[in-house]
């Protein structure tokens, strides 16, 4: 792994790639990346590369900048200043900022996931979990109702929830079945990247243990590579290969996650690790 | 004639003269170029919704407002206009539109669908095979077919740009999940030349197959909305599908206790208390036609 110019991290190794010898490719690239909303609050100067397969985890207290971080990221606001470069298939790294609307949606829809912290911000609530799976799928010109209830199917089974809710409507699910159903919804046009906005803060603790679970699970068998945005040191320690810590709109400390939570550096770090409870 | 239902509209109709202080189809020529212009671009561009500044007019939204100052802006004094709702010529809402025309553009009005050259129309398109030259005017409640899945304007636009329409499916797909077939009966959504996705107003699934490359062209008006679109003569329009579950227009087991057709459009009615039910034609004159067709061939014969 390697931490980005930006940032005061250590260097450190790079997750294990398929093929060995050549050096692998950032799969995603943010250089000097600032978005502010009124000139003081928001993010500034990120940069950091995410490899292949590969988990970051971005932390910090509320307002410390970390979900306009996302936002820039995907694309859902457009950066005041910086670069993001993403890793095309067929196409190697392009900046984002040289895409058209199309591309980027396209890319948005495809390539990418992204989970709501609500369930019910990434989900159409009013129809069933089958077409909530299948929707992206149509998207993309699916056009045949048996394939795409097949794939809505699988998704569920391997989202842990009863395929006989298949034509079930999401608001009569629980909280960590919405969740995952979003999850389901992302995943099934097999994204590379996928962006989480605090995936398990609405969640209580034991639906939480389940959810990181099943997510460790498919991050490992998919090859994702994940952003995902928490205030949960504990989230971070079970998900993340690496770590950011942001405050204040800037990244005051960033390297493996193991390191910065057993040995923190950084003032603000120290704070934030030695405040878990135990 | 017999005193057929279908001879009465006529009559109150030609009783209506016109009324020389309307300027020639009630909407002043400027309005009338405004309109042609976006209809112009609608014909350009098919399946595109184009925006015009729409006219009070006398009567409420809903009632065909749209419809109206299509018709108005494209009559001219040798126009032949026929209007229908729901399929009849002598409903409320046709005869006061025919009658409004006659008052406001001296126009001639008829029933028949061969001899207009112009057909309003609200929920149906005739029976009658329409032909080049003839211009079917289609009053739309709401013209954005994306707006059930999305209620910001900017966005249906961008969607409509970048022509993201999987959505749309995710519609058919909730109708077969819930009812094992696509159960949208009307204002089947439709794609226009490859391209726009369009709403073709609210006529049932039924008529959908008649706008594909029909000879006549086709014009969307959406008075509230204020919005014209237009399938030009010789369009492709296709009914949204799925592979496995193709387009299928409705079909009865009955045929019109009327005239005995089994190609038209029937609506059922309730005859009486005890809920006796009858199917009928919806295109009363297509109905009648047909009847005195038949009443024809049998004094006919020796």
């Amino acid at each position: 792994m390697k931490a980005g110019a930006y940032t005061d991290g250590a260097s450190a190794r790079v997750p294990a790639q398929g093929d060995a010898g050549r050096a692998p490719r950032p799969l995603l690239s943010a250089r000097e990346l600032t978005l502010t909303w009124d000139g003081v609050h928001g993010c500034r100067d990120v940069g950091f590369d995410l490899y292949p397969g590969e988990v970051l985890c971005v932390v910090g207290e509320s307002g410390s900048g970390k979900s306009t971080l996302l936002q820039a990221l995907s694309w859902q606001a457009r950066p005041q200043s910086g670069r993001i470069l993403y890793d095309m298939r067929g196409r190697g790294p392009v900046d984002l900022a040289d895409l058209d609307d199309a591309q980027r949606r396209l890319l948005a829809r495809t390539d990418w996931g992204y989970v709501h912290q609500h369930a019910r911000d990434g989900l159409r609530m009013q129809v069933s979990a089958g077409a909530n799976i299948a929707e992206r799928l149509m998207a993309l010109g699916g056009r045949h109702y048996g394939q795409l209830r097949g794939a809505a199917t699988h998704w569920l089974q391997r989202m842990e929830i009863d395929p006989i809710r298949l034509d079930d409507a999401p608001r009569s699910f629980s909280g960590g079945m919405q969740q995952r159903l979003q999850i389901a919804r992302n995943l099934v046009t097999a994204p590379r990247l996928v962006f989480m906005d605090e995936p398990t803060a609405s969640l209580d603790v034991s639906v939480q243990a389940r959810l990181l679970d099943l997510l460790r699970g498919l991050v490992a068998d998919l090859g994702l590579a994940a952003v995902v945005v928490t205030h949960d040191l504990a989230v971070a320690r079970l998900l993340a290969h690496r770590t950011l810590v942001m405050r204040g709109g800037r990244v005051v400390e960033s390297g493996l996650t193991d390191q910065i939570l057993d040995d923190p550096q950084h003032a603000y770090t120290q704070l934030l690790v030695s405040s878990i409870l135990r | 004639m017999t005193a057929s239902p279908a001879s009465a509209p006529a009559a109150d109709t030609a009783a209506v003269a016109r009324d020389p202080h309307y300027n020639f189809g009630y909407l002043d020529e400027s309005t009338k170029r405004m309109l042609r212009r976006a209809l112009l671009k609608a014909v350009a561009i098919p399946g595109y919704q184009v925006p015009f500044g729409g006219r009070e007019m006398p009567l409420p939204y809903g009632w065909g407002t749209g419809g109206i100052q299509v018709t108005a802006s494209i009559l001219g004094p040798d126009d032949v206009l026929k209007v229908i709702d729901q399929g009849s010529d002598d409903t409320t809402n046709a005869v006061n539109i025919r009658r409004f025309f006659a008052r406001v553009a001296g126009v001639a009005t008829t029933t028949s669908t061969a001899a207009a050259t112009i057909v309003q129309t609200r929920h149906r398109i005739p029976e009658t095979p329409l032909r080049e030259g003839q211009i079917m005017v289609y009053q739309v409640p709401i013209p954005e077919p994306l707006r059930w899945l999305e209620p910001s304007e900017t966005q249906t636009r961008t969607m409509h740009a970048l022509a993201e329409y999987g959505g749309m499916h995710v519609r058919l797909y909730e109708d077969i999940a819930h009812h094992g077939r696509i159960a949208t009966t009307y204002d089947y959504p439709v794609i226009v030349n490859g391209r726009y996705m369009m709403r073709p107003s609210p006529i049932p699934k039924f008529d959908n197959p008649k706008l594909d490359m029909s000879p006549a062209l086709m014009l969307f008006g959406a008075g509230r909305e204020k919005r014209v679109y237009a399938v030009p003569p010789y369009t492709c329009v296709k009914s949204l599908d799925f592979d496995d579950h193709p387009f299928a227009i409705e079909r009865w087991d009955a045929c019109c206790a009327l005239c005995g057709s089994r190609e038209s459009y029937l609506d059922e009615i309730i005859m009486d208390d005890r809920g006796t039910r009858q199917h009928v034609c919806s295109d009363t004159e297509y109905c009648n036609d047909r009847r005195q067709r038949a009443d024809a061939g049998a004094e006919g014969r020796p």
